[in-house]
């Protein structure tokens, strides 16, 4: 696909540790521009604490973390806030004017824009989710950080996701960087899969799949495979 | 395995039970009538056709009929009728509209200072460290002890005259509205903030949008308890030298043994605290329509 010249992210021998246990250990990435990254591993392999960092919600105890001053992160759970509206809630962390039209135009994009007046609470989880994902791209983001953000949805609700975000993706044109446990999600929607183990990036994969290969073909699950035996587990087929 | 054993071992009269033991099962179906026949319906209103109110208006009728049967002393409790009847007479002599108003200015004076000084105080100790640091110590140690036991010193310092029982009035109010808000500005949702500072949400916004929002319920709490105890302090304030009021009214007929007059005075602050509470509720409805809990109408 794209072979990307300048880089979005970059990450150098950062390590952290909690207490005695070192959760990331002299990891490095680079991220391209408006590439998207999947970042694939067990639950504690240190994914979401590399997101965090990435996020700037924690900073590292060696090394650099160098990311775009324009990042949105999409977190697990929707994190909207109830006292406000749709609207008021997508245009939270946005300051100039026109935040109303912008917030409308993007939830546009994620097929709300009649919602914008509902209370949170009157939502499902994947319109929910929607709905943070417009909060995260409203304000046009190089760097978008999504924390394994379909994992509470549905099987169904989780694949229409999948096809918005590529939508998405082509949209705006921003870097993408997914943390998920899910290899298939992975295998939907990567550039680059990158699966952790033990605080490092243990071996990284460049998905050169068009749309098509990426639901059914041999390429695809010959890439299953090698990621779950990554993972540790045997593939079934 | 162990637990297999477990009933076995608890009743052993019934522990060589057959192991081909029917399984129990059980069935449900749709009740008759849920969808609500209507003789099923007006059973439902008959049965309680007031709500909640069906059982405080029954002690009354019930009240009303023994005392017009001479089962209940009048000297003991008056009927219904006859407390209705006094607070009527008080009124044409216009003694009860003066310790009405009296009573509802000092508690309206006491709950201004004390909401506002609470309320201020509450959100710099919820917002701030060093407001934590610097009003969360003294609060704490004064709020352990009890509202009554204060009047003495108050008298001590301010007198025996109006400053005294506003001031107490305003300790009662103020106290719970500090703890509650400032507890309630700490429990928002960690998990917002984080995701308002991911967004790049500065500090008013944060604090407008977020903090103060995600404290509102937790400031409904405090204003509840703000306003009850307010009345507390009113009843404790007008047992000492006053010369209007309902606690005023409430100590003369004790003294004249207007038994009648008491229950009148006993059933205002009543309805002081019915109306304070409906009060909350309807701000409740207002201010807090977007909660899960919150079932519209």
């Amino acid at each position: 696909m794209s072979t990307t010249t300048t880089t979005s992210v970059d990450v150098r021998n950062v390590g952290r540790r909690f207490g005695d246990r070192v959760v990331l250990d002299d990891l490095s990435l680079t991220i391209g521009e408006s590439e998207f990254v999947v970042l694939l591993g067990p639950s504690g392999c240190g994914k979401s604490t590399l997101l965090r960092l990435l996020g700037g919600l924690d900073l590292p105890d060696a090394g650099t973390v160098s990311v775009p001053k324009a990042r949105a992160i999409v977190f697990q759970n929707d994190r909207l806030l109830p006292w406000q509206r749709v609207l008021r809630n997508v245009t939270i962390g946005l300051y100039e004017d026109g935040a109303d039209e912008r917030a409308l135009a993007v939830l546009d994009e994620v097929g709300l824009k009649d919602r914008a007046r509902a209370w949170p609470k009157t939502l499902s989880g994947g319109e929910a989710q929607r709905v943070s994902l417009a909060r995260a791209l409203v304000a046009d983001p190089d760097l978008v950080l999504l924390d394994e953000p379909f994992a509470a949805l549905d099987a169904i609700t989780r694949l229409r996701m999948h096809d918005l975000v590529r939508d998405l993706r082509h949209r705006h044109n921003a870097a993408m960087l997914l943390v998920t446990h899910d290899v298939d999600e992975a295998i939907a929607l990567a550039d680059r899969i990158l699966v952790m183990s033990d605080g490092r990036i243990g071996s990284t994969y460049d998905v050169r799949l068009d749309d098509d290969e990426r639901d059914v073909g041999t390429a695809r699950e010959d890439l299953r495979a090698s990621l779950l035996g990554d993972l540790g587990l045997a593939a079934v087929h | 395995m162990s637990t297999g054993f477990a009933p076995a071992r608890v009743r052993p009269s019934r522990g060589a039970a057959a192991p081909s033991r029917e399984r129990a099962t059980e069935t449900f179906t749709a009740p008759a009538g849920r969808e609500g026949s209507r003789l099923t319906r007006l059973r439902r209103r008959v049965s309680w056709p007031l709500g909640i109110y069906t059982t405080p208006v029954a002690i009354l009728v019930l009240w009303q009929v023994t005392s017009e049967l001479g089962w209940l002393p009048e000297k003991i409790a008056p009927a219904p009728t006859a407390i209705v009847q006094a607070g009527v007479d008080l009124w044409k002599l216009g003694e009860l509209s003066v310790d009405l108003t009296t009573s509802l200015r000092r508690v309206g004076i006491g709950l201004a200072i004390g909401l506002t000084i609470g309320i201020t105080t509450g959100i710099i100790a919820g917002l701030l460290r060093s407001g934590e640091y610097l009003f969360n110590g003294v609060v704490q140690i004064v709020h352990t002890i009890p509202l009554l036991a204060i009047l003495p010193l108050m008298i001590v310092w301010f007198g025996i005259d109006e400053l005294t029982k506003v001031l107490l009035i305003s300790f009662g109010a103020g106290l719970p509205m500090y703890l509650n808000l400032f507890a309630a500005i700490r429990g928002v949702d960690q998990r917002l903030i984080e995701m308002a500072r991911a967004a790049g949400v500065r500090r008013w916004r944060l604090i407008t949008r977020v903090l103060l929002p995600g404290a509102l319920p937790g400031f409904l709490v405090g204003l509840r308890f703000s306003l009850a105890y307010s009345v507390l302090g009113l009843v404790a304030a007008e047992t000492i030298n006053a010369n209007a009021g309902i606690g005023y009214l409430i100590n003369r007929a004790q003294t004249y043994l207007r038994i009648d007059q008491v229950y009148l005075g006993l059933v205002i602050y009543a309805i002081l605290g019915l109306l304070a509470d409906q009060f909350v509720r309807i701000l409740e409805r207002v201010l807090l329509q977007w909660r899960p809990s919150y079932e519209a109408s």
